[in-house]
């Protein structure tokens, strides 16, 4: 061979190649088309439909067909600050989802501290099979099921009788555990991931500088996962707040996502503008839950 | 994150918005702005029985909303006509007309309160009723009705007309009750075994109770209120809002609530009341002395129906005597063609139902649409709108 390998021709110019260089050249664009399909998507799927619900709040109905009238009044917005009921349902549904959270947190910690701190590795794997099972099974199964528990003929009413008590399933009290039972992984799971990432050495030198084990839980491993039990509490506070068909089998009271399923069909504005409520709680919640750090424990 | 990365997105998010407000622009500016015409003409239906049977082959399928038990016989029209019938059960009217507004189904057997709605909406379309041999032998009396017609001109054919029923376990309430007395009493010993529909036309329910017990309001039609007559009633209500055990929508729910004796004394239609009997529940249903509300039903077609010549077919269908035996007596309630007297199981079925008995039907106030102007009387009453709304007070 007496050609020179450094004297290769020069590529073939093509398409590709163009291209190729072209974004090379230019990578802010070479990114935007990488993420036009996605960011595209959140826009117009997520944002856009938001904003087309506050854009409904704003809208009329014809009193008597129903149909959305596109008259732009600020009557909803009266109508639900000045009725109480809806001040009442938002009222008792924000208590609801504090305290089906606080719940979820105080069964979540201990199986998920034995989990991250005791267990065998295969004990581990089976509880993480155990907390994710129920998620498998469809939410309207699960719902059914402890209408069927908490009825006066149910289970729970079963297992009282004998003392002589009895419990009305069908009521706030009987929600909370139905809540409470159908969140419960989406708090065990973040508290798990937080533990799992506190170091051994910090434990250990902890016990070295003379803290016991109370102490070094209290001053070491729950500041350490309290962002973790936050993070959890925006899955256990957000479904509960936004949940319709719990609420509608297990108790005869209102709340944010019965009456917005209810005033969808017959007054959409209004459904719209109540929907504003909670969006409006999340927002608050999430701002308090990320100066808590919670976000990074995601 | 450097900045680099971050500019482009922000640049992005803002052309993506602005392109989204542009689709919503065009979105608004097509939609809205349609009205009811009475051409019974709509696109792609048959003009003659015969063409509408051939086209009906090749549509080979029709989507239908309903409530829970109505469509009959679905096998057998499959076979005859080539039309697969799709149904999707509605638990109220409102939720009849979310669904048949949705434009993804062909037609809804419709209630008072969603008919004549639908029918100033242009959601249904005028009906040619000498394409529905049927028709012939619908009642006369319930024929061209103002749920069910606009003008003498027919919106559809009518299905069946029932009572709402006041319900109870026969081994909890005794005496057995003839009065809705033992509902709205406020000392009522069933308080919090108490199951109600869950809908705004239930205010009519207690209209109806105040129009016999307190003449002096001066209620005649209890769909049509004036504002002294409402807020009676609505406070009638709230007052039994507390001692309700369940409010009900989906009948599946009810049905299961009677049976394990979370409630035992209600409202419900005859047909969770057939079910309960047929699964040898103590249960027992009927029209109390102040008299009822119910409804009458008409099978409607959606204006711009995907399979227009088969939901012809169906309504056709549906007013069969066969059909019209086996939905009567399934639901429970009385047959619009009395040719399927004779086809149902019990024989008397018919007179316990008062099918052909005008005067039994008296006091049964079938469901309808509250409007402004009274129903046409004169006067103001309240509306659809305030009713709703009312309903989401009583709730609390």
């Amino acid at each position: 061979m007496t050609t020179n390998q450094y004297a290769e021709p020069p590529p073939r110019v093509t398409l590709g190649r163009r291209l190729s260089t072209f974004f090379y050249r230019h990578p802010r664009v070479g990114l935007a088309v990488l993420l036009a399909a996605p960011v595209g998507w959140l826009v117009v799927g997520y944002l856009g439909s938001l904003f087309v619900l506050l854009l409904a709040s704003f809208w009329d109905t014809n009193p008597f067909t129903s149909e959305v009238v596109h008259n732009y009044t600020l009557d909803n917005f009266r109508r639900i600050i000045e009725q109480d009921v809806y001040r009442e349902v938002a009222w008792r549904t924000v208590r609801m989802a504090a305290l089906v959270t606080v719940a979820d947190a105080v069964l979540a910690f201990p199986i998920a501290y034995y989990m991250a701190r005791f267990a065998s590795t295969r004990t581990r794997n089976l509880l993480v099979v155990a907390v994710f099972m129920p998620l498998s099974a469809s939410y309207l199964v699960k719902a059914y099921a402890w209408r069927t528990i908490l009825s006066d003929s149910g289970a729970i009413n079963w297992g009282l009788g004998p003392f002589g008590l009895t419990f009305d399933g069908y009521s706030t009290t009987g929600l909370w555990l139905v809540f409470t039972y159908l969140w419960l992984p989406f708090m065990i799971l973040p508290i798990y991931a937080g533990l799992e990432r506190i170091p051994q050495s910090l434990l250990e030198a902890s016990a070295d500088l003379g803290g016991r084990s109370l102490r070094t839980f209290y001053r070491v491993i729950l500041p350490l996962t309290f962002p973790a039990v936050v993070a959890g509490s925006i899955f256990t506070f957000s479904l509960t707040l936004g949940d319709y068909i719990a609420p509608d089998l297990i108790t005869s009271q209102q709340f944010i996502g019965t009456v917005i399923y209810d005033q969808r069909g017959t007054n959409l504005p209004v459904a719209a503008a109540f929907t504003l409520v909670p969006i409006g709680v999340m927002i608050i919640y999430l701002l308090v839950a990320r100066r808590l750090k919670a976000f990074e424990a995601l | 994150m450097s900045r680099a990365w971050k500019r482009p997105l922000g640049s992005m998010a803002l052309a993506g918005f602005v392109v989204f407000l542009g689709f919503a622009a065009a979105g608004c500016g097509s939609s809205g702005g349609d009205s009811g015409s009475s051409a019974t003409q709509i696109p792609g239906l048959g003009s003659s029985l015969d063409e509408i049977k051939q086209k009906a082959r090749d549509e080979g399928e029709v989507d239908i909303v309903q409530w829970a038990g109505y469509a009959q016989l679905v096998d057998e029209f499959k076979q005859e006509t080539g039309c697969a019938v799709k149904t999707k059960d509605g638990p109220t009217s409102d939720d009849m007309i979310s669904l048949i507004t949705s434009g993804q189904y062909d037609g809804v057997s419709a209630s008072g309160n969603a008919s004549v709605r639908l029918m100033a909406r242009g959601d249904v379309a005028p009906v040619d009723t000498d394409l529905i041999p049927n028709y012939a032998d619908v009642q006369e009396g319930l024929k061209n009705q103002p749920y069910n017609s606009r003008d003498d001109q027919p919106y559809g054919v009518p299905h069946g007309r029932g009572p709402n029923l006041l319900t109870w376990r026969t081994d909890d309430v005794t005496p057995a009750p003839d009065s809705w007395s033992v509902i709205w009493d406020k000392n009522t010993p069933y308080k919090g075994k108490i199951s109600i529909y869950d809908d705004s036309i239930f205010i009519a329910d207690a209209a109806l109770y105040l129009k016999a017990t307190q003449p002096d309001l001066g209620i005649d039609d209890p769909y049509q209120l004036n504002e002294e007559q409402f807020d009676a009633t609505v406070s009638l209500l709230k007052g039994l809002a507390p001692n309700v055990g369940e409010w009900w929508g989906d009948y599946a729910k009810q049905i299961q609530s009677f049976a394990n004796e979370d409630v035992v004394i209600g409202t419900a239609w005859p047909y969770q009341v057939n079910i309960l009997k047929a699964d040898k529940k103590p249960v027992e249903g009927i029209k109390p002395k102040e008299g009822t509300t119910g409804w009458s039903d008409t099978w409607m077609i959606y204006s711009k129906a995907k399979h227009p010549n088969c939901m012809y077919l169906w309504m056709n269908h549906m007013i069969s005597p066969e059909a019209q035996a086996l939905v009567a007596e399934g639901f429970g309630e009385a047959p619009v063609n009395l040719k399927a007297c004779a086809l149902t199981k019990n024989k008397d079925h018919c007179d316990d139902f008062h099918a052909a008995d005008e005067s039994w039907w008296d006091d049964v106030y079938y469901w309808t649409t509250p409007t402004a102007d009274c129903g046409g009387e004169g006067g103001t009453c309240k509306t659809q709108e305030d009713w709703v709304n009312a309903w989401t007070e009583i709730r609390g």
